[in-house]
């Protein structure tokens, strides 16, 4: 059974529709990315693979379970077998960073201390950063707070990984380093990963297949080498940084000149959950 | 011209009744936000995530210990103006020797309860919406929820439970130390001992009169930390709607205080 099973994905921000007809599926064992400029809605997608959003309809399946229908303790339990890599690295400013990646330990599992810092350490020799586990998060460069984010990602063994923009705002480099974490991550664990991503070089570098996602819609899902060839336009503009001429609506223009707000333009959607 | 005044009334209109719906929906945030922690309290252990009580004896120090000196300050400064006020008053009608009676029961009924909350919310209520409302631009909010671990468990519960557990406490310990103080000034103006202001002490206070503020501090507890969470939790923005947020949460806090304190006279006293 694939790892992550998305059908049919529609979403909508107030009035504004976001993803159309998302369909895809990440296999078993494969590193998948899902790449897309700025707005195409590669993030918004991520975060219904997390279920952190709910979708206007369609489905996602995540190890073969609907994660908008399971109840909470199902949900739970299935949260502790994927992990996540956040873009800014989302490690708790008020803890260590020893005590960032024992946190899932400490709250999962009944393991004692010993155990805890024996796999916490480990976790952190995988991603190099053996020795840094008393700093906090706020002493951390850049490149070592994304390790540590990957280090707190596997600390469960998850059988998926999610990684948000793992190459971006890092120098050449480091970016390249924390490609190569991710295929030893995968070939050393055998764990599916998705990668979203902007990053080029590194979506070629990694990815088995890639999703290139374009104003909410799958533009193209395929292997890396056959993405790289496609005759499609907005694939080749997208691959070559060219930039596209928008279409120009004259009334809209004059609209916007003006000052004129859109009708169905919404104000942002209030929280209703923290 | 017609025209432009119906417009603006609508107008008018539109703002009022947006306005009306999102300070609903956020009152309905808070209860729930607040019935959700409740649930967690108590069922947490069978849903695999206790409250545990480290985090919360953290919260108790940081919230009640650390706010002892100025309570102490605040409530002694607070003794000492209603016993200056309440001679000066009181010798109108030469009736000085019966101050005690209106320092005891303004201080442990009103005076305690009141300063006790307004420096809570000052102090901890702000930095519980500073904390959530940077901890959610950083998405560690979302890191929490993916790795399956509740935030209200986690970041709702404790400062709740602390809250709680020291709000009450507090607001008896800025009573000792405001009667004590308005005590030494009574005493030392109208020429009597101490021991006699503590003799009509307890004569005039009753348990009902402790109560009375204590079960205010209380409620109190309940509104700081859900204005706090409520306002750190809408947080948009970036590090600006952080501080608009955090002032936000002061004032309503406050507001709230203030203005439950007032019905809450009316409905017991009455």
């Amino acid at each position: 059974m694939n790892p992550v099973q998305v059908k049919n994905l529609d979403t909508h921000y107030g009035h504004r529709h976001i993803l159309k007809d998302v369909s895809l599926e990440v296999r078993q064992g494969e590193i998948f990315v899902i790449m897309g400029g700025s707005g195409s809605g590669k993030t918004t997608l991520l975060n219904h693979l997390l279920g952190l959003l709910r979708p206007s309809s369609g489905s996602v399946h995540i190890l073969g379970q609907d994660i908008n229908t399971i109840g909470a303790l199902a949900k739970q339990e299935l949260r502790t077998k994927m992990g996540v890599a956040f873009q800014s690295g989302a490690l708790f400013s008020s803890m260590s960073v020893g005590d960032n990646i024992a946190l899932p330990l400490r709250e999962h599992t009944k393991l004692d201390d010993t155990t805890i810092g024996i796999v916490t350490r480990l976790k952190l020799e995988v991603v190099s950063l053996a020795g840094f586990a008393d700093l906090m998060p706020s002493e951390l460069s850049g490149g070592m707070i994304k390790r540590a984010a990957f280090a707190r990602a596997i600390v469960m063994d998850p059988k998926l990984l999610f990684c948000d923009e793992p190459s971006a705002g890092l120098d050449p480099v480091v970016a390249a380093s924390i490609d190569d974490l991710i295929l030893r991550l995968r070939d050393a664990m055998g764990m599916s990963i998705v990668v979203v991503t902007h990053d080029l070089d590194s979506a070629f570098k990694i990815a088995d297949r890639i999703c290139v996602l374009d104003k909410g819609e799958v533009l193209a899902l395929d292997t890396a080498d056959a993405i790289r060839a496609s005759p499609n336009e907005r694939i080749q503009n997208l691959l070559n940084r060219r930039t596209e001429e928008a279409e120009i609506d004259p009334d809209a223009y004059l609209r916007r000149l003006l000052g004129e707000k859109d009708e169905d333009e919404d104000e942002e959607p209030m929280r209703d959950h923290l | 011209m017609l025209d432009d005044v119906i417009l603006r009334f609508a107008t008018m209109l539109d703002r009022l009744g947006r306005a009306t719906i999102r300070a609903v929906a956020e009152f309905g945030f808070a209860a729930s936000l607040f019935g959700q922690a409740l649930w967690w309290i108590v069922m947490g252990r069978a849903r695999r995530q206790p409250v545990r009580l480290a985090p919360i004896v953290i919260q108790c120090v940081e919230i009640g210990i650390a706010a002892l000196p100025i309570i102490t300050v605040l409530a002694a400064t607070i003794g000492l103006m209603l016993a200056i006020q309440g001679i000066y008053t009181l010798r109108t009608f030469g009736a000085e020797s019966r101050v005690t009676l209106g320092i005891a029961l303004s201080t442990v009924r009103e005076f305690s309860p009141l300063i006790t909350g307004i420096l809570v919310a000052g102090r901890s209520g702000s930095a519980l919406a500073a904390r959530l409302g940077t901890m959610r631009i950083n998405q560690e909010i979302d890191a929490l929820t993916v790795m399956g671990i509740s935030p209200v468990r986690f970041l709702v519960v404790p400062p709740l439970v602390a809250m709680a557990v020291m709000m009450p406490l507090l607001t008896l310990w800025a009573d000792l130390v405001g009667l004590f103080a308005a005590g030494l000034y009574v005493s030392a103006q109208l020429q009597t001992s101490l021991a006699a202001y503590g003799d009509e002490l307890l004569n005039i206070l009753k348990l009902n009169d402790f109560m009375h503020g204590l079960a205010k501090s209380s409620i109190f507890a309940a509104l700081i930390t859900t204005v706090g969470v409520v306002n750190g939790a809408s947080v948009s923005g970036g590090a600006e709607g952080v501080g608009r947020m955090t002032t936000r949460s002061v004032v309503h806090a406050i507001s709230a205080i203030v203005i439950t304190d007032m019905v809450f006279a009316f409905m017991v006293t009455r």
